[in-house]
């Protein structure tokens, strides 16, 4: 498959718990913990979980802003950890982020075009330097932004359009890649839609292939083509967006959409609702076997022995990962036209 | 994204209604600043002090070394506004004359100290493991040291002689309170390094591949010296009070040095029959030490309104 | 310590089932910069064992309402110029405040977003739960310690006879706002007002802490006031829904119609804005521009700059709320127009 961009093949990483004066290893947080899938060139993935489900961690990862405790990412086929200095530094033109606080993601200090303007001064071969005051306009332009405000400082600007500076800093270098760590749970409801539209129509014009990383599974439906369910530092389900939200086939997912409230009050009462006990594990000691099964209702003894695979599973129409050994399709959202 | 999908897109969002002009953080402290008749009252003391050091000349026309013995201990009158002491130096010419080794010693001191704290802090922060661990052991280390005895261990075993030129004594006094005093910048500046590393600007220029050089210069330094500024200026009258301290008790500044720590300390045997001899020297030293701290607490609110 | 007897409601009896009455209420805050409108001119009411939602983003004053009404509102900076918030016929602005601070628990009460800060981190959550019979009831601690162990079991917390006497940070996110709504609901208050009480929370969490606000409201028909931006939440719970934008009320109207054919262009900029997880597909119309500054609101409706509608008069009138048809009240010059699309 030469189509496939991004890879990751059974990513962990662990955050070591010091205890005591000596600042011993007595633990990890497995914040993320064997997690596989592939991205294809111009299509959205989207990560969803619940807060501590290692989904920023998966991005941090994916961008090399961390190291990985164990396994590898692979860009274009090539094992990013064997990079060279200067092959990263080439990668790193390649896949680029955008960070949910429009307010921490912006260099306070800096103007709107030194912060844009800064992908060309650390790749100095990109364009020569008088063209890049240009290159910097035309890039506020197509985010939506001003050109004229170029001189201006970050805290001048509303969330929104701070989040429209990140997105052009994001995509100055021409990036294939572009890992999106919910760039849009902090911003205002109207204007969240402003946002997702941008970056829907730079995907359509630039052929941006996305990891959308986000905990509202109303937007990651809206904007991916292909969805990851994670719980407790694993993928517990993935498939295409289809699958995953009309057929999902691990209890996990279901109860996280069927918690989604849909803005209809003729459906009040009327929706597949399951309400789950209890509260996350912590991750630092995750239960035994199948993690979900503390809180499942569908759990028994093989789940808290034998730990479920991520494979194939069918869900009533065709088939898609899931890593549920019970797994079986439950339709808790009608799908309305 | 499938094709049947239509995006609609706001490709102009209505301008900020602020006024036009770009405004950087520093000028919104200086909007803040020029406010404040606190800012202007400390400036202004301080540049008087600063001239005052700089040309002694301009404020008086007398010459701090004449002692006329004849005129010893006359009190102060319209010709001589301070009075005289004991051997007949004019009090007003030599505490004017005094101001030029308090600002020296004090801003020098501050200057050094604030350049080893920063680069002790910064790279304790950034690079943060085993180096952070050893470079905060040696800071605490000299943080343990008591700054008046340290002070006084090191002038006493150094001590002046004859010969030292002016430069040689007050430069001994600005290194021993920068070796003492530069821990407390260390700390601060780590402490300050720490908190803007995990924001987000920080990690948005490592993803683009910064040089760690230029993630320190362009992103870490210009969002975490405020509070060092801030601390260094109300160090910079706490130094001037050291030296003072030191000179007091005889180790600090000496001759030729003039200083008003050395007034006071000559002062003090005749406390009963020439006060005046103390009150000049006294009042013009915790003055220039009130102007730096009134315009460091006027600076950090300027900086960080929260602490208002 | 207050050692006064128990006799909660005996001063305040709604009339006809109202229980609140605002009218008219403005808030404004003196800053530095000028005099930031937060509220201008809101009316509403509410009823025993009835959820009415005010909705409405950053800035639309929805919060400084909630804290206008609870009286836990700055002053300075804010300053109430115009206005009544009636409480069963009593007007809460004109009350002396000591006669005030009595309504406060055993009277209205609120929950806040966020739990952590609102719970004192230096006790135990039981000792702070208890607290709030000791200080309004007088009394004695093993009481109000029971008292406290039934009310954390009320609102579900596993094994709370253990759990009784930890500390906030030890519980997690959806079990510190349960703690917080058994503190709001410890002494029996007619109106609970909920000031985003699951927007820090997951949304399994959210599932549950809203099930448990919607029980306890039926159970103890209290009047129930649920602050959000979340029109999914909205849906699920509210019976009436009062929109807020810029600190006015744009429309105000029951949960079904409101949905269905919305009659301000802002509360239908709001719903064809949002994704559904129901839908497939489907098309964002996002509202263009943002939200107004406080200290330069708009003259004319507010929303005119980002209003596909606006003609001249919007610029130039301030629409006032006006039944536009039954039981529907919109501010918006052309209402009629918004509902036939």
């Amino acid at each position: 498959m030469s189509d496939i961009i991004l890879e990751g093949k059974d990513l962990k990483k662990y955050y070591p718990i010091k205890t005591g004066v000596l600042r011993r290893t007595t633990g990890h947080v497995k914040a993320v913990d064997g997690v596989s899938f592939e991205l294809r060139k111009g299509e959205t993935l989207g990560i969803v979980g619940e807060s501590g489900c290692g989904k920023s961690t998966l991005g941090r990862l994916l961008m090399r802003l961390e190291e990985p405790t164990d396994g590898h990412v692979f860009f274009g086929g090539e094992d990013m950890a064997k990079a060279s200095t200067s092959q990263m530094r080439k990668l790193r033109r390649d896949i680029q982020i955008v960070f949910q606080d429009p307010y921490t993601s912006l260099n306070p200090r800096m103007t709107v075009g030194d912060i844009v303007g800064e992908p060309f001064e650390i790749h100095s071969d990109v364009i020569p330097k008088g063209g890049r005051r240009k290159r910097v306009q035309e890039l506020l332009d197509l985010v939506g932004l001003n050109p004229e405000h170029i001189n201006r400082y970050p805290h001048q600007f509303s969330g929104g359009q701070r989040q429209r500076i990140g997105i052009a800093r994001g995509i100055a270098l021409n990036p294939k890649v572009l890992i999106c760590d919910e760039p849009v749970s902090a911003l205002d409801v109207s204007v969240q839609a402003q946002v997702v539209n941008l970056l829907e129509k730079l995907q359509n014009e630039l052929g941006l292939a996305y990891v959308f990383i986000a905990h509202d599974l109303s937007v990651v439906r809206h904007i991916s083509d292909r969805v990851g369910v994670m719980y407790l530092g694993k993928l517990v389900e993935l498939g295409e967006e289809d699958q995953v939200y009309e057929h999902p086939t691990h209890p996990y997912t279901q109860a996280l959409l069927s918690a989604v409230p849909v803005p209809d009050p003729t459906l009040r009462g009327k929706r597949d609702q399951i309400v789950l006990v209890g509260d996350v594990p912590s991750p630092a000691n995750p239960p035994s076997g199948c993690r979900f099964h503390t809180r499942c209702w569908r759990a028994q003894d093989v789940c808290k022995a034998e730990e479920p695979i991520l494979q194939d599973r069918p869900d009533g129409v065709t088939q898609h990962r899931s890593a549920c050994h019970f797994a079986e399709p439950r339709t808790v959202v009608e799908r309305s036209e | 994204m499938t094709d049947n999908v239509r995006t609609v897109v706001e490709t102009t969002e209505k301008e900020p209604a602020d006024k036009d002009v770009p405004r950087s953080l520093f000028s919104d402290a200086w909007r803040e600043l020029k406010h404040r008749p606190m800012f202007w009252i400390s400036l202004g003391m301080i540049l008087f002090f600063v001239v005052m050091a700089a040309v002694p000349s301009l404020f008086t026309r007398g010459d701090p070394t004449e002692a006329i013995l004849k005129l010893g201990s006359t009190p102060p009158s319209s010709s001589q506004w301070f009075g005289r002491d004991l051997q007949g130096y004019d009090i007003y010419t030599r505490t004017i004359y005094g101001a030029r080794a308090s600002i020296l010693v004090g801003v020098f001191a501050t200057l050094l100290t604030s350049a080893i704290g920063v680069v002790i802090g910064v790279i304790a922060a950034f690079y943060g493991g085993i180096l952070d661990t050893i470079m905060m052991r040696i800071t605490d280390i000299f943080f343990a040291i008591p700054f008046l005895l340290g002070g006084i261990l090191f002038m006493s075993s150094f001590p002046n002689t004859k010969d030292s030129t002016y430069f040689a004594v007050v430069g001994k006094v600005v290194l021993v309170l920068s070796i003492l005093g530069w821990p407390s910048i260390a700390r601060l500046m780590r402490g300050s390094v720490l908190q803007v590393k995990p924001n987000d600007y920080v990690q948005a220029a490592r993803a683009l591949g910064a040089s760690p050089w230029r993630v320190i210069r362009s992103h870490i330094l210009p969002n975490a010296w405020a509070p060092v500024i801030v601390v260094s200026m109300i160090n910079l009258g706490a130094f001037i009070s050291a030296e003072a301290s030191l000179s007091f008790l005889g180790i600090g500044l000496t001759y030729p040095a003039i200083s008003w720590g050395v007034a006071i300390s000559d002062a003090l045997t005749y406390i009963r029959t020439a006060p005046w001899m103390l009150l000049f020297p006294s009042l013009f030293l915790s003055l220039a030490v009130l102007a730096f701290i009134m315009l460091g607490d006027v600076i950090r609110d300027a900086f960080d309104p929260k602490t208002r | 310590m207050n050692h006064e007897q128990a006799t909660p409601t005996a001063a305040y009896q709604p009339v006809n089932g109202r229980l609140l009455e605002v009218e008219d209420l403005h808030v404004e805050f003196h800053t530095r910069d000028g005099v930031a409108r937060a509220i201008n001119g809101v009316s509403f009411t509410l009823d025993a064992g009835e959820t009415l939602a005010i909705l409405g983003e950053s800035g639309s004053g929805k919060s400084v309402t909630a804290q206008a009404i609870m009286g836990i509102l700055d002053m300075p900076p804010a300053k109430i110029p115009a206005g009544a918030i009636r409480y069963c016929g009593q007007d809460l602005l004109t009350m002396p405040e000591e006669q005030r601070r009595k309504t406060r628990g055993p009277e209205i009460s609120m929950i806040f977003q966020d739990a952590l800060s609102s719970l004192n981190p230096v006790f135990p959550v039981g000792w702070q739960i208890a607290e709030m019979f000791r200080m309004h009831r007088g009394m004695n601690k093993s009481d109000a310690k029971e008292q406290a162990l039934r009310l954390m079991q009320r609102v579900q917390i596993p094994a709370a006879k253990e759990r009784i006497n930890s500390y906030p940070h030890q519980f997690s996110g959806g079990m510190r706002q349960r703690i917080m709504i058994a503190m709001a609901i410890a002494l029996d208050p007619a109106v609970l007002i909920a000031d985003e009480p699951t927007t820090a929370l997951d949304v399994t969490v959210q599932a549950q802490i809203m099930n448990l606000l919607h029980d306890l409201q039926e159970e103890r028909q209290m009047g129930l006031i649920l602050i959000t931006h979340d029109l999914g939440v909205v849906a699920d719970v509210a019976d009436r829904i009062a929109v807020m934008y810029a600190g006015r009320l744009v429309e105000k109207a029951d949960i079904l119609p409101i949905y269905a054919h919305p009659a301000h262009p802002y509360t239908k900029g709001l719903l064809d804005s949002i994704p559904r997880l129901d839908q497939k597909g489907q098309t964002l119309r996002a509202i263009a521009g943002l939200p107004p500054n406080l200290l330069r609101i708009p003259e004319g409706c507010a929303f005119n700059p980002r209003c596909y509608l606006a003609q001249d008069v919007c610029h130039r009138d301030l629409p006032s709320l006006r039944e536009v048809a039954p039981g529907r009240w919109s501010a918006c010059h052309f209402a009629e127009e918004v509902l036939d699309v």
